[in-house]
């Protein structure tokens, strides 16, 4: 399992991991989790094309990634997001079942671009895939005070030197390089899970954005590797068990904060003064 | 009487707190508006506003839903393009948004959202210092929030959250603070907690107060001047100067009533009685009794102002 042609997956997958968890905690923080699912939708048409023409799947996702990142934020402006990031899905989804219409090898192809494949980094993509990560690190933190203020409330950022519209841009960069990173080996229907599962426990179980946006990464990670290392034995498809192991991290973070607010209910004076203030004000 | 700007002829007594008894003298005010017009597509909704506020000084600026307030706070921001006019603020300003709505799963500690007002909208990852730390403490004490600064600020309360947005909103030391209605939604007793510790914080540390409100009560014994916009215009003074019938009249463009009683101001509209209208008015309020005047204010009629 950590022999040969997988190494490349558990560095290409860490690295992939890693960045969806950091991005994840601002998709969640925003309320973008729309935006993380159509993204990697309309990178998917892209990936179909390059296997069509025969280029690097890495060159396509990335391609129609930024294409889809770029429709949306310029269109957001003039008309309402949601719908926006919805025509944004659908048109690029088309052109991506075009594509893969007219491969000949339809079946194999479609199944590993849209479920993941354990084998998809190949060691020409590591040093790619190693570059795009760092630069993703580093958008997010340069940009981390203003999207966290923004996400807070937009309103209270309009002041600053990066106005809401340029720190969104930047985001929705972060999310279509997580997405070129982490499509081919989790598949493009189920990239977003690894942006939305880990993050959503991590704010259950961290109550400040420093600790909740590690905590998000730490989660993304340890999925990812259980879903490798799952889907080469079992050879079951990594998106199974990243969407799978995505949804039980919240539930258990759910079932912690739950938890927890009834252990700090239940005893302390401290608990007791909160509840006192919370019935008089 | 207290000039209404957009009336023609001169505007006596509207410079810097002049009109006001109370206003600091020989100091420079922290904002001056004047001849503020501001057309959206279709409509103006300000029209020829001036006023100023002077450091140590809480101003209420009052009108009803859609009389233009959030507009001419975005306008002193710098958010809103001018038709004409010239706002002059001193900087920088602090500004508590109306409507902050707070997820109570927001991994966000009251602590960080104070932080974030030092350098919040800086470019890179925050270093966290004893100076830092100093400096946001002390910010959540100015508020009376010491207590709560490690809780998450979705599970505050509304009172506790405005303080704590007041607090961020001080943070880089404002000499103009603007808050757009931040009473909306507080209950009584948070609402009296709130409006006292803009006072203060007026009062000690010499910030000049721009709130916005729809009621004028919960202000009134506070309030060092106020702002009163209807139909896209406004009047300004002292409440005593502003808040009276015959102002408020020429400022709705028809004929209203102020009433005062138990300490609180109604004002309504009227049809043609005139000041026999007024006398109904009060007596209908009267026999009302106090219990259900907040339920009156503020006055009805006016957003139909024939403006």
């Amino acid at each position: 399992m950590f022999s040969g042609f997988m190494v490349n997956t558990w560095l290409g997958g860490s690295v992939m991991a890693a960045v969806a968890g950091l991005v994840g905690f601002f998709v969640v923080l925003r309320g973008s989790t729309f935006a993380a699912h159509a993204i990697p939708q309309g990178a998917f048409a892209g990936a179909a094309g390059a296997a069509l023409i025969g280029v690097n799947t890495l060159v396509g996702t990335g391609t129609f990634a930024l294409l889809g990142v770029a429709a949306i934020a310029l269109w957001s402006r003039h008309g309402r997001n949601d719908v926006v990031t919805a025509l944004v899905l659908v048109s690029l989804l088309g052109v991506g079942s075009l594509f893969l219409s007219l491969s000949t090898e339809y079946a194999q192809q479609a199944f590993s671009l849209l479920f993941g494949s354990p084998l998809a980094v190949s060691s020409s993509e590591l040093v790619p895939t190693a570059a795009l990560g760092a630069f993703c690190v580093a958008l997010l933190a340069a940009l981390y005070r203003p999207l966290l203020l923004g996400s807070v409330a937009p309103e209270l950022a309009i002041t600053g030197p990066v106005p809401p519209a340029r720190a969104e841009l930047g985001f929705l960069l972060a999310v279509g390089v997580a997405t070129t990173l982490a499509l081919p080996v989790v598949g493009a229907l189920l990239v977003f899970s690894l942006m939305i599962g880990p993050p959503a426990a991590a704010r259950q179980l961290a109550g400040r954005p420093s600790l909740a946006m590690g905590l998000s990464a730490a989660l993304a990670l340890v999925t990812a590797w259980v879903a490798i290392a799952a889907s080469y034995e079992t050879n079951w498809p990594v998106g199974f068990f990243v969407g799978t192991f995505s949804a039980v991290w919240y539930v258990a973070g759910r079932a912690w904060a739950a938890w927890s607010r009834r252990a700090r209910a239940s005893v302390g004076p401290r608990a007791r003064q909160k509840l006192a203030l919370g019935r008089a004000s | 009487m207290v000039p209404i700007t957009s009336l023609p002829g001169p505007r006596p007594g509207l410079g810097a707190g002049s009109a006001g008894l109370r206003a600091p003298e020989l100091s420079e005010p922290a904002l001056s508006v004047e001849g503020l017009t501001v057309r959206l597509p279709g409509r103006e909704v300000l029209r020829d506003v001036s006023f100023s506020v002077a450091p140590g000084e809480l101003t209420g600026l009052i009108g009803s839903n859609g009389a233009g307030k959030t507009t001419l706070l975005r306008a002193v921001l710098g958010l809103q393009g001018l038709a004409a006019g010239r706002v002059a603020a001193k900087r920088p300003i602090g500004y508590v948004p109306q409507k902050v709505l707070l997820d109570p799963d927001l991994p966000v500690r009251a602590r960080d959202l104070v932080g974030l007002g030092l350098e919040g909208t800086r470019l890179g990852l925050p270093w966290p210092s004893r100076a830092r730390r100093a400096r946001v403490d002390e910010l959540l004490g100015s508020v009376e929030a010491s207590s709560l600064a490690e809780a998450r600020v979705g599970t505050l309360s509304g009172g506790e959250q405005q303080k704590i947005l007041i607090a961020h909103a001080l943070a880089r030391r404002p000499k103009l603070l603007l808050l757009d209605e931040p009473l909306a939604n507080l209950d009584l007793k948070a609402t009296q907690e709130v409006v006292a510790l803009l006072s203060r914080i007026a009062k000690t540390h010499g910030v000049a107060v721009l709130l916005s409100t729809h009621d004028i009560n919960p202000l009134l014994a506070v309030m060092d001047r106020v702002v009163y916009l209807a139909g896209g215009r406004a009047a300004s003074g002292t409440t005593d100067e502003v808040v009276q019938t015959d102002v408020l009249s020429a400022l709705y463009g028809h004929h209203v009533c102020v009433v005062r009683l138990h300490g609180r101001v109604l004002v309504s509209t009227t049809d043609e009685h005139g000041e026999q209208g007024c006398d109904v008015a009060a007596d209908a309020w009267e026999g009302a009794g106090p219990t259900t005047v907040r339920a009156v204010v503020p006055a009805p009629g006016d957003e139909g102002s024939s403006s």
